[in-house]
């Protein structure tokens, strides 16, 4: 699997993770301040975090050139 | 007063750092536009991060979620940290990979290579300036109204009623100082400037929730006194569809194509620069946006604001509950995130009109008068600005929205031309007019709706209309128009 399809699985599923609709009306506060939906984004946001950190390591996107193309050129 | 004389005292400090930056300035074209590709890591993740974050992220995220309640973070804030990293990643990367080879500092010297197309070029630079003035226009008038709100009684209006600084008297200041910076230092010191104020405002969002958050007698009380004036913020039913909430990831895309952020990319040391960007940014955008949506949600149970006065809220609140001294750093931590942009924004405008429009009729002008160029038409580009903030607009939400849905539409464009060998002039053309016809179109019809409600169609974000047209447009044309050339492609792609 190339790094694009990679990366493109995670933005999908990151996507999923984002449309929460078990938490759509639930009014529970998290540690007595936070509103469940607004605590589960912000959850998301760290998570993805981590996830980018992965990608940087293992599906970081290359050259479109490949590194052996000549960087002498100048276009206009 | 006292908050007055903080602001002011920001101001010197930072034309301070913009000026010393200006020090370091090697007197060409590459490096007022580019910093000479030496950026590195830290100071390209806080004017990336500075740079998106306007006040769209502070007084517009506040104003909305006294709207619409917590729903305003997964619309924007947990959006941005999926897709915004996609952007830097995928289409920065190369674009760096790109720009260094062939020598392009704007997004139309990219595409008029790459489609071999000028009349492309002529469609493009109009869209892009109109499309960046909505957003500079929002850090103007989020700048405006909250000085003038943290401010009120330093003086008095006709009527002897009292008044904070005028909006116009704002406005002007923070484009003299960022013009001043920008004047002389281009982008080097924009980035200096940016990752000073993007620490300040970083800070001052976690201060204004605490300070706040104690005055109101700790987050829990807060949140029950929201939740018992307007118990419907803290859920996003009856508040916000789940296809509406979908489509606004689509907005986020828009990073993609802002022209001051191909310019910001462009100035990374390396492709590998933009890694700390595309992990750390999810995080800084939580940083900010989490303490001012729940500062909105709390407003609701403090304020009896109509909801269409909603961009007042965060200057409200925060000359409401903290000190003057507080209330002037807060206020300065929200001119620190609009001027962040604002430098970025001018200069990217100002990059646009000297490459695309004057170096690309005469390429052999010198360096030294590039930079005159580039400075010249900074100062109309603020000039004209400033003037265009005088008049009263909509919502900075629903403006910033509107702003970022044309960007989302010309996505396709930028991914075909990155990652699609069979995508072709015509095609790109096509895809440009699609953006233009659709945004019109919707455009006018939500002048006609009620300001503080979205502006939905067939239960969708518009922007869901705009880069389907301009993705259908992009692929339909270009299959049946002839590929471009091999010698053309080789420059683009491998093999």
């Amino acid at each position: 699997m190339t790094a694009r399809r990679i990366v493109l699985a995670v933005v999908v599923l990151l996507a999923l993770l984002h449309q929460d609709t078990w938490l759509w009306d639930d009014p529970t506060l998290v540690l007595g301040f936070l509103p469940a939906g607004l605590a589960w984004h912000v959850g998301l946001s760290l998570v993805a975090a981590g996830v980018w950190w992965a990608v940087t390591r293992f599906a970081w996107p290359e050259d479109p050139l490949g590194a052996d193309a000549s960087g002498a050129e100048v276009g206009r | 007063m006292t908050a007055l004389v903080v602001i002011c005292a920001y101001l010197v400090v930072l034309l301070g750092i913009g000026l010393v930056a200006n020090r370091l300035f090697r007197g060409t074209g590459d490096d007022y536009f580019l910093a000479s590709h030496s950026i590195g890591p830290v100071l390209l993740l806080m004017s990336l991060f500075g740079t998106t974050m306007t006040a769209f992220a502070l007084v517009g995220s506040t104003a909305k979620a006294y709207q619409v309640g917590i729903g305003t973070y997964g619309l924007m804030a947990s959006w941005a940290a999926v897709v915004h990293p996609l952007m830097f990643a995928f289409i920065g990367v190369p674009v760096w990979h790109l720009g260094k080879r062939h020598g392009y500092a704007t997004q139309v010297q990219l595409l008029r290579d790459r489609f071999r197309s000028d009349l492309l070029g002529w469609l493009l630079v109009p869209i892009l300036v109109v499309l960046v003035m909505p957003y500079l226009l929002v850090g103007i008038q989020g700048a405006g109204i909250t000085v003038a709100a943290v401010t009120k009684g330093v003086t008095t209006t006709a009527a002897g009623d009292p008044a904070g600084v005028p909006a116009w008297l704002t406005g002007l200041v923070i484009c003299a100082v960022v013009l001043t910076y920008v004047f002389f230092g281009g982008i080097r010191a924009a980035a200096w400037a940016n990752t000073f104020q993007t620490s300040v405002f970083l800070v001052v969002a976690v201060l204004t929730f605490v300070t706040i958050a104690s005055a109101l007698g700790g987050p829990a009380a807060a949140i029950d006194k929201a939740a018992a004036a307007r118990p419907e913020l803290l859920v996003r039913e009856g508040t916000m569809t789940q296809a509406h909430f979908l489509s606004y990831g689509l907005v986020g895309l828009s990073v993609g194509t802002f022209p001051h952020i191909f310019q910001h990319w462009l100035t990374a040391r390396s492709s590998n620069t933009l890694k700390l960007s595309v992990v750390a940014h999810p995080v800084l955008v939580m940083l900010v946006w989490l303490p001012c949506v729940l500062i909105g949600v709390w407003a609701a149970g403090q304020l009896t604001l109509p909801l269409d006065q909603a961009n007042k809220v965060l200057g409200i609140m925060v000359a409401k509950f903290t000190s003057p001294i507080m209330s002037g750093v807060l206020t300065a931590g929200v001119l620190a995130a609009i001027m962040s942009s604002l430098d970025s924004q001018f200069l990217a405008l100002g990059s646009i009109f000297t490459h695309d429009v004057v170096l690309h009729a005469r390429p052999q002008t010198d360096e030294r008068a590039k930079v005159w160029l580039g400075r010249a038409f900074t100062v109309g580009v603020v000039a004209v600005t400033y003037g265009l903030s005088l008049f009263e607009s909509r919502s900075v939400f629903d403006l910033g929205v509107w702003c970022f849905s044309g960007f989302t539409g010309l996505v396709p464009l930028m991914l075909a031309t990155l990652y699609w060998r069979r995508a072709t002039a015509a095609g790109a053309i096509a895809s440009v007019l699609a953006t233009i016809v659709t945004w019109v179109v919707l455009f006018v019809q939500y002048l006609d709706h009620p300001v503080g409600e979205d502006f939905l169609v067939a239960g969708v974000m518009p922007v869901t209309w705009i880069v389907l047209a301009s993705a259908v447009a992009m692929v339909g044309v270009s299959l049946v128009t002839r590929p471009p050339e091999q010698a053309v492609l080789a420059r683009f792609f491998r093999g």
